[in-house]
This record gives structure tokens, C-alpha cells and sequence, in this order.
């Protein structure tokens, strides 16, 4: 097997450097391998230690506080947010909303735009090929507001029918499209702009399921003309339990508040209240103020290492994990091949070995992938499989971890042949 | 601390001018502020060449919304609703002469709100919000 790559953009090493918990071994004397990240990636010590330091230094409410402590919060609360509007380009820092996820994101909108807008006779427009959480908020406002949800299909190759997807906006009165970036599953990247352009063109708005385009490319959502976007902290290198809405302003300031409490009001008496200004008509309550001062920090290291070099750094990586996977014989790759530009997860079967007793053999060699639906259920029922297995790299990942894991599928044949 | 309570500020807050609610007023807007509970209700009489001929705050809060309201009541009286339309953050601050932490800055800015939504509506707040954007 060639060993030679394309160039990586930048210096492999150095950035494993910055994650601490790759220093480690995942058993005595076998290293960690980590090939999970469309689930979780790992942090950066600049990461930990921005968390570190809030609660060592600074922890204290915002917004509400006069004292040294509460504006110090305060004012890096409200620096993240300015990291964030630049790194995904929106226009003001207002359309830019901390949510728990990208899960929270998706169940705000369709709690909030979704109840005051869509009614019987409606249809929201997804595609099978969405995680469960850009499925389920919708199905619950379907039953309760009795409008229509209806799924593009995928084609053979894994890619999206835009052919059905445009007649479905021609033929059906369509309100709302939801629909994800990059697929977590298939690898597949949804041509969002044009999908956004055709929406608008019938009068639909669009929300992106960012959760997996985010951190692995360059987004802009004004080049996209995305309504909304969602995504996560955790897997840009940033905390858990914090995440991004953004809206266009003018979708946001016409929204009811959807979750409501402290911080969301302008003014509260006995009879009835009023909100306070965009975003914290949106953030009711404590945010996650360590986490969201988190992911600041996990905007600027991967805004230093450069979206575009993370992008190539795992097309290189992607096309030799795809090429490797299809010259082990029993292996069954899901999604567009390498040649298709597309996201850097491998989802497969491999001969008669369950994926879950797969995944089990791998993590004895320090492997870890993921093994399951992915929370796209109705995905794999469509691809006619019940369970498949998924490596997943990310910017500290190398063409050597590559090879382990393919050694790590023909010991586990072994075993199963044994 | 005592720069925070200078002379100036105490009088405006203890001594608001222009405070009260005129009777037929042109315009009328209240605004809040959550952090500390301020509220600035403004009524504003202007002549038929839109200069604004009296003012009056009524509302109650913390000495910096206070005392910013009567500075901005004494600076817009005998001027045109077109000449007032630029005052900004940054006249603001200069009026109160102090720095001002960031929570602190909105209690300042409370009666320029009320002010611009009520003289030009919502928008007008929201595109002179947006030139202070990315602090």
C-alpha cells in the first residue's frame, strides 16, 4: 500500500500537540486512536484552559451584574458572540444566539417561528437523509399544528434527488425547508446555496443543520442566504452544552420567545411582560457562560489553523480512509465516493461482523468509531441496513491512524473467522 | 469610585431637569432597562418646523440613567428633530464624562433609546445600535 500523501496544509504533529488527550494510551501500550468526531471532537488546551480560567478568575453571572466579577463574564459572554458572528459571517452580532446545540437550535425555531407560522394545508420540506433531531421537533408541531412534513429522497450515490427536491417546491405548498449541510451518516454535502436560492424562490424559508458543516469547512451564511443555521460547540473543538442559532434579524425580532424566564424580558408586572432585545429575547435564563466563552476560544484556534486548511487537510485524509476501506474485501462503503467532494466520515459494513462486536474488536486495539444508526434511523431503514459502522477524522487526524484502523478490521476478521 | 459619583451626576440625578409628563405631547415613548430596573418615560413637544420645544422625563432608576436623561433633556431643547437625529453613543459618553463599565453603558444609553424610538421609531435605535456593534 502507497504510504506517499498529497501535502497536508499544515504540520500534523504540532496540532496533535494542542490536544491533550491524544498524549495518551487508550490501553497500556496501545495509543488512542480517535475516530469518533461526527459524534464528539476533542478539545485544544487553549480550549480547557479558556474554562479553566472563568471559573478560577471570573465566574460570575452575566448581564446582571455590576461588580468587577459579573462585567469581566460579561463582557468575554459577549466577545464569543462577536468570535462567532465573524467566523460564520453574519451581519450583526444580534442574529448570533447561544442555545445548549444544534438540537436546542432546531427545537427553538420550530417552537418559535414553526407554531406562530405553520398551519393545516402547509408543508415543511426535509430530506431522509436528516439526523433525528431535525426529524422529531417537526413531526411533534406536524401532529400538534396539522401541516404536512414531506422528505426528498436520496439517489443511488448517496447525494440528494434535487431533481424531486425541485419539484416538490413547484408542486407543493411548501413553507419551510429543513435540511442538513453535511450528512453525518453518507458524508454527503448538500448543495445548501442553491437549495436556499430555491426555496426562496418559492416563497419557503430555510433552515441549515449545520452541526457537521461548521466545523469541518468554510460556512458563510450570507453566501449560503441561509434563514437559519444550526450547530454545535462540542464538535468544533469547542465545550459541551453550548451551540449557535443564527436567523436573519428580521425572521428573529418578529419571533415569540420560545423558552422564557430571567435575562429574555425587558419588563415583567403580574398581567403580562415584554421582551428584551435580540439575541436575549433567545436566551432565557443562566447561559452556559464557561461553555460559550469556550467556544470563542475554539473559534480562534481553528480561525489560526484556517477553515480552509482544516477542509483540505481532511479531503486528503477522507479520499485514502475511502480508498484504504474499499480494497478490504467484505467492507460495504455508504455515501458518495471520494471522487465527490464530501465530508469526512466513512459509514460501512464489513462482512458478516455486527457493527457493534466491530466496534468492540477496535477499541481493543485503541480504536474508537461509532457504531449504530447515528441517530439517523429512518436513513438506514432507507438504505435497507439496521446498523452500520462509522469512522470519523477530523484536523488532528493521520493517514497512520488510517492504516490502524484497517489493520484493526482484518484482526477482527480473524477473530470472527476463529 | 468617587469619579463614578461626580459632582455633576449627583446634581442631574438628584435635581433631574425637565422632569414630569407634558400634557399633549407629540411624542411619548418608555423604555426599560432590566439590569437595574430603570424606566425613562419621555413626552417631547416639537413646533411645526419639527424643533423641539420642551421636554420631560418621568421615571426612576440608577443615578446614570438619571442624570444622562436630564444632560440629553437640556442638550435637544430649541434643536430640530434632523439635528438631533445624530447624537450617539459616543455624545452620550462624553456628556457623562466618566468611564463606564459595559453593564453600565446601558443604563447611560437608556434615555438616547427612548429618545431616537420615540422621535424616529424602532429602526432608526436599531441602525444607530448596529455602528457600536462588535465591541
Amino acid at each position: 500500500m502507497s504510504t506517499t500523501h498529497r501535502a497536508f496544509p499544515y504540520d500534523i504533529d504540532r496540532a496533535r500537540a494542542d490536544f491533550p488527550i491524544l498524549n495518551q494510551e487508550h490501553h497500556p501500550g496501545t495509543p488512542l486512536i480517535y475516530l469518533d468526531n461526527a459524534a464528539s471532537s476533542q478539545k485544544p488546551l487553549s480550549v480547557i484552559e479558556t474554562l479553566d480560567d472563568y471559573y478560577r478568575r471570573y465566574n460570575a453571572n452575566v448581564h446582571r451584574g455590576i461588580h468587577k466579577l459579573s462585567e469581566e463574564a460579561t463582557v468575554a459572554y459577549e466577545a464569543a458572540r462577536v468570535k462567532v458572528r465573524k467566523f460564520i459571517n453574519a451581519g450583526s452580532k444580534r442574529e448570533v444566539i447561544f442555545t445548549r446545540g444544534t438540537t436546542e437550535s432546531i427545537n427553538l425555531v420550530a417552537n418559535s417561528w414553526g407554531r406562530a407560522n405553520l398551519k393545516p394545508g402547509d408543508v415543511v420540506l426535509s430530506t431522509v437523509m436528516e439526523h433525528h433531531s431535525n426529524i422529531v421537533p417537526w413531526q411533534l408541531l406536524a401532529a400538534e399544528k396539522g401541516f404536512t412534513l414531506r422528505y426528498v429522497p436520496i439517489l443511488s450515490d448517496g447525494t440528494l434527488d434535487m431533481d424531486t427536491l425541485r419539484h416538490e417546491l413547484a408542486t407543493q405548498p411548501v413553507k419551510f425547508v429543513t435540511i442538513l449541510h453535511m450528512s453525518n451518516v453518507l458524508g454527503t454535502v448538500n448543495p445548501v446555496a442553491e437549495i436556499a436560492r430555491l426555496a426562496h424562490e418559492y416563497g419557503a424559508l430555510i433552515l441549515v443543520d449545520g452541526a457537521q458543516s461548521v466545523p469541518h469547512m468554510p460556512v458563510d451564511v450570507q453566501a449560503i442566504d441561509a434563514d437559519f443555521l444550526a450547530f454545535s460547540g462540542h464538535k468544533m473543538v469547542g465545550p459541551t452544552g453550548v451551540g449557535i442559532l443564527y436567523g436573519k434579524r428580521d425572521l428573529l425580532e418578529a419571533m415569540p420567545p420560545w423558552m422564557s424566564g430571567g435575562d429574555m424580558i425587558s419588563r415583567v408586572t403580574l398581567e403580562g411582560s415584554t421582551w428584551n432585545d435580540l439575541p436575549y429575547k433567545f436566551e432565557a435564563g443562566t447561559p452556559s457562560i464557561a461553555q460559550a466563552i469556550g467556544l470563542g476560544a475554539a473559534v480562534d484556534y481553528l480561525t489560526q489553523l484556517g477553515m480552509e486548511q482544516v477542509q483540505a487537510h481532511e479531503h486528503i485524509l477522507t479520499e485514502y480512509m475511502l480508498e484504504r476501506l474499499a480494497e478490504v474485501p467484505g467492507v460495504t462503503l455508504y455515501g458518495p465516493q471520494y471522487s465527490i467532494d464530501r465530508g469526512a466520515v466513512a459509514t460501512f459494513r464489513f462482512a458478516d461482523i455486527h457493527p457493534h462486536d466491530l466496534a468492540q474488536l477496535l477499541d481493543a486495539e485503541g480504536i474508537a468509531v461509532r457504531a449504530g444508526h447515528h441517530c439517523a434511523m429512518p436513513l438506514h431503514d432507507y438504505l435497507g441496513v439496521g446498523a452500520t459502522a462509522r469512522a470519523s477524522v477530523y484536523l488532528y487526524n493521520t493517514p497512520v491512524e488510517i492504516d490502524a484502523l484497517i489493520e484493526g478490521l482484518y484482526k477482527a476478521k480473524k477473530v470472527f473467522a476463529g | 469610585m468617587e469619579d463614578m459619583y461626580r459632582e455633576i451626576i449627583l446634581d442631574h440625578a438628584k435635581n433631574p431637569r425637565h422632569a414630569g409628563i407634558l400634557e399633549s405631547a407629540d411624542i411619548e415613548c418608555e423604555e426599560h432597562n432590566p439590569l437595574c430596573g430603570d424606566r425613562l418615560h419621555l413626552t417631547m413637544r416639537v413646533d411645526e418646523n419639527d424643533r423641539i420645544t420642551d421636554v420631560a422625563w418621568d421615571g426612576d432608576g440608577c443615578a446614570i440613567s438619571q442624570a444622562a436623561a436630564s444632560m440629553l433633556g437640556e442638550e435637544i431643547i430649541g434643536k430640530t428633530l434632523d439635528e438631533v437625529r445624530h447624537i450617539d453613543k459616543e455624545r452620550i459618553l462624553e456628556m457623562i464624562g466618566i468611564p463606564l463599565s459595559m453593564n453600565r453603558v446601558k443604563c447611560a444609553l437608556l434615555s438616547l433609546k427612548v429618545l431616537k424610538i420615540g422621535a424616529y421609531g424602532l429602526a432608526e435605535w436599531r441602525k444607530s445600535e448596529d455602528e457600536e456593534e462588535d465591541i
